[in-house]
């Protein structure tokens, strides 16, 4: 929720979300890693082991879009398997400082494979459950193709919050890539998902 | 002593015997004893040759405990570097030098406007200001104003400081005028300058800068700090900083108000003996097998609550005070559990930290940091919180901690004036130099910071004012003066009495504690004496509640 008073993340923040489609729960494990260039250096850790990444930019601000660029390059080239890609455009509400276009970045989105949308924090969290359910059912697909294999799914068998491992940073050391500045407004501004998927019957 | 004495100054300097320890003291403590001003000690002894050695010269501790943990474990667990920089490749300095923000805002300003900018609203008449730049002269921090028009102030500093420093061969320490003091502090790469109008001395100006110089060291670490400006001297050193101007900015205010910076001690935030085992047993006994944690701290509204560490290892108060001012200004811990690296200047200059941070729960706001030298140990410590926060619940330590935080009326600690029952004191703080803490009648409320943050982000102007009664953040600005008197080098002082129309102050100072009382103006001396006999009698029988008394371990 959009709030004046709301400080930049510090390093990075963890949540978790569980999310119901159809008949399976997925549970999302959610890393808002800080925009700050300090905390530059942290992000490799926390994208390595993840399943999804939520590429969140400022449309009133035409270099955070650019920045989204660089964020695609460094996770593809340094994370193997394949990943759930959402492009998410910021500031919805700001219709009228509007700086970048959102055909543009639909199709920047397509070129990539990631679903584009825009979202709000102020009204309602316009959008923002789109992205989060968009990137659920994503993940689905993807644990059901075989792909990849740090995604798990389990049968309701041993549906028991305590057995199902979490994921955790690697402890490799940081790589760096070309400078990046992603704006770090809201809680929502860039997250790494690390998915696990639970069916149920 | 004797409240029946007669013979007052030899009571007075008496000090306790040895077997009965002063309020607050025990034999093991979690925090470094300090002596209130040994920070300045040690700032103003130096020479200039030193003072570029101290810096160069600092073991790190965090490799010294990475190390045990390996030696003892023998295998698997790979150590991160103990200087793992967040920024530890050259190139991501320079190759970043075309972007920023920053850069632009200067424009085609002339000279005359820049002048005018020292004239404008947004710097005039200000209590204090604080600048910090490099030593190249870049600007790198404003307190009032914006730091990017203040680059030919900003030359003028450097040139003083480069001036005396290679014609004199000296340091360049203050200028006082009738109504201003500026003091001057060169610190590795850094050159840090106060300039106030205010009624503190030049050495808690010192302390002051030194803490602003820590708060960096806390977000980059020395090592990063001085290498960034090894391999560039002319480095804008404000690209790594942004988002931490705010933390500069909470601390100065922090430290104008909260008489724990002044004393260098910690504030507990008062619980019931019981309580407090509870809440410091729930975090051994779910962290002891977590072998690379080395500090657990709980805290609330600026106090400590408890600290439990790794064996050998203590913290100094002026680190706890910086968590304290990380907590405090970061909102954004208590939506999300959060990773974050920290260094703590005290305990190691050179590496990081990591810290788990989180809110205990949604019903009450304490804070837990979980610190680490294992940057990859966030899920064992988020799994440990879980369990913490729920055995508090279930011990019903949460509702301890809010009725403590919410200053219920019932509690002997929440007007402690009151519950002394003598009426002639107005004010007091009392600090424990073993343990290095605090306790003052007035506890310094969240409203009341609150006021003093929106009377100093309208300006910070200085104000003539009257107050019909003193708050708590007046008493300790009246404090500063005695402060200052009791820790002077060339002639300490022990006990100050001071009388005059609007009120009556006693300072003293023994080896086991500092206390400075507010009284009535019109206070005999042996009245006060007999008064402070009985208030440091009540702070004995409170101190298992005001105080931490124990230092437990993993």
């Amino acid at each position: 929720m959009f709030s004046k008073h709301i400080s930049p993340t510090i390093g990075a923040s963890f949540f978790t979300c569980n999310i119901n489609l159809d008949n399976a729960r997925v549970k999302l494990q959610v890393w808002d890693t800080a925009g700050q260039e300090r905390f530059r250096s942290m992000a490799p850790m926390y994208y390595r082991n993840a399943n999804a990444a939520l590429l969140v930019f400022d449309i009133t601000n035409f270099n955070s879009f650019v920045a989204i660029k660089g964020w695609v390059k460094e996770l593809q080239s340094n994370v193997p398997e394949a990943m759930v890609l959402s492009v998410v455009g910021n500031k919805s509400d700001l219709e009228e400082l509007r700086a970048v276009q959102a055909s543009e970045a639909a199709q920047f989105a397509e070129s990539i494979g990631a679903h584009y949308c825009e979202t709000s924090a102020l009204h309602d969290q316009q959008g923002i459950d789109e992205v989060f359910l968009n990137t659920a059912a994503a993940l689905l697909k993807l644990s059901s193709s075989n792909l990849v294999s740090s995604l798990r799914s389990y049968d309701s068998a041993d549906v028991d919050n305590d057995k199902i491992p979490t994921g955790s940073p690697t402890e490799e050391d940081a790589t760096h890539t070309g400078k990046v500045e992603l704006p770090a407004w809201s809680i929502d501004s860039i997250a790494h998902g690390d998915v696990q998927k639970n069916m149920c019957c | 002593m004797a409240s029946t004495s007669k013979d007052v100054p030899t009571v007075v300097i008496q000090d306790n015997p040895p077997d009965d320890l002063e309020p607050g003291a025990c034999y093991d403590s979690i925090l470094n004893p300090t002596d209130s001003f040994e920070e300045f000690a040690s700032e103003m002894s130096s020479s200039l040759q030193e003072r570029n050695i101290s810096l160069a010269t600092k073991n790190s501790t965090i490799s010294e405990i990475q190390s045990e943990i390996i030696g003892e474990s023998s295998a698997q667990m790979k150590a991160t570097k103990s200087s793992d920089d967040l920024q530890t490749k050259d190139e991501s300095i320079s190759a970043s030098t075309s972007h920023s923000n920053l850069v632009e805002q200067n424009g085609d300003e002339t000279d005359n406007d820049k002048d005018d900018y020292l004239q404008s609203p947004e710097l005039v008449n200000k209590e204090k200001h604080v600048f910090i730049l490099s030593s190249a002269g870049k600007p790198i921090y404003s307190r009032y104003g914006n730091e990017d028009k203040l680059a030919g102030l900003c030359g003028v500093i450097q040139a003083l400081v480069s001036v005396v420093e290679e014609q004199n061969q000296d340091i360049l320490r203050s200028i006082t005028t009738k109504d201003c003091k500026a003091v001057f502090l060169v610190k590795g790469p850094l050159i840090l300058v106060a300039v106030s109008k205010s009624n503190e001395s030049e050495t808690q100006l010192v302390l002051q800068l030194t803490y602003a110089f820590n708060q960096i060291v806390s977000v980059l670490t020395l090592t990063q700090l001085n290498r960034i400006f090894e391999q560039r001297r002319n480095y804008d050193l404000r690209r790594l900083l942004s988002g931490a101007e705010r933390l500069i900015d909470h601390l100065l205010i922090f430290m104008e108000k909260d008489p724990a910076f002044l004393l260098g001690a910690v504030r507990c935030l008062p619980l019931p003996e019981k309580a407090r085992e509870n809440i410091t047993n729930a975090i051994q006994t779910t962290c002891n097998k977590i072998r690379d944690l080395v500090f657990a701290i709980m805290l609330a509204g600026n106090q400590l609550i408890t600290l439990v560490r790794m064996k050998k290892y203590t913290l100094h108060p002026s680190d706890i005070h910086l968590l304290f001012n990380l907590v405090r200004s970061s909102e954004s811990f208590k939506t999300a559990e959060s990773w974050t690296p920290i260094c703590l200047p005290k305990f190691d200059s050179t590496g990081f930290l990591h810290g788990h941070v989180s809110y205990i729960s949604e019903d009450c706001q304490a804070c837990l940091l979980l610190l680490t030298v294992q940057r990859d140990a966030f899920f064992p410590l988020s799994q440990a919180k879980h369990t913490i926060a729920e055995k508090l619940r279930r011990s019903n330590c949460l509702v301890a901690i809010n009725d403590a935080l919410n200053r219920n009326e019932e509690l002997p600690t929440t007007n402690p004036l009151k519950h002394i029952g003598i009426p002639e004191i107005r004010h007091f703080m009392y600090k424990c130099k073993s343990t290095a803490q605090l306790f003052t009648s007035d506890p310094i409320s969240l409203d009341k910071l609150q006021d003093y943050r929106m009377r100093h982000k309208v300006g910070g102007d200085i104000m003539v004012k009257k107050a019909e009664r003193l708050s708590d953040i007046d008493y300790v600005r009246n404090y500063r003066r005695f402060c200052s008197s009791i820790h002077c080098t060339s002639t300490p002082a022990k006990l100050i009495f001071r009388s005059n129309s609007s009120d009556t102050v006693l300072a003293w100072v023994t080896n086991g504690f500092e206390l400075y009382v507010t009284f009535d103006p019109l206070m005999e001396k042996d009245q006060a004496i007999k008064a402070v006999d009985r208030l440091l009698k009540w702070i004995k029988k409170e101190e298992q509640r005001i105080f931490i008394m124990h230092a437990p371990t993993f």
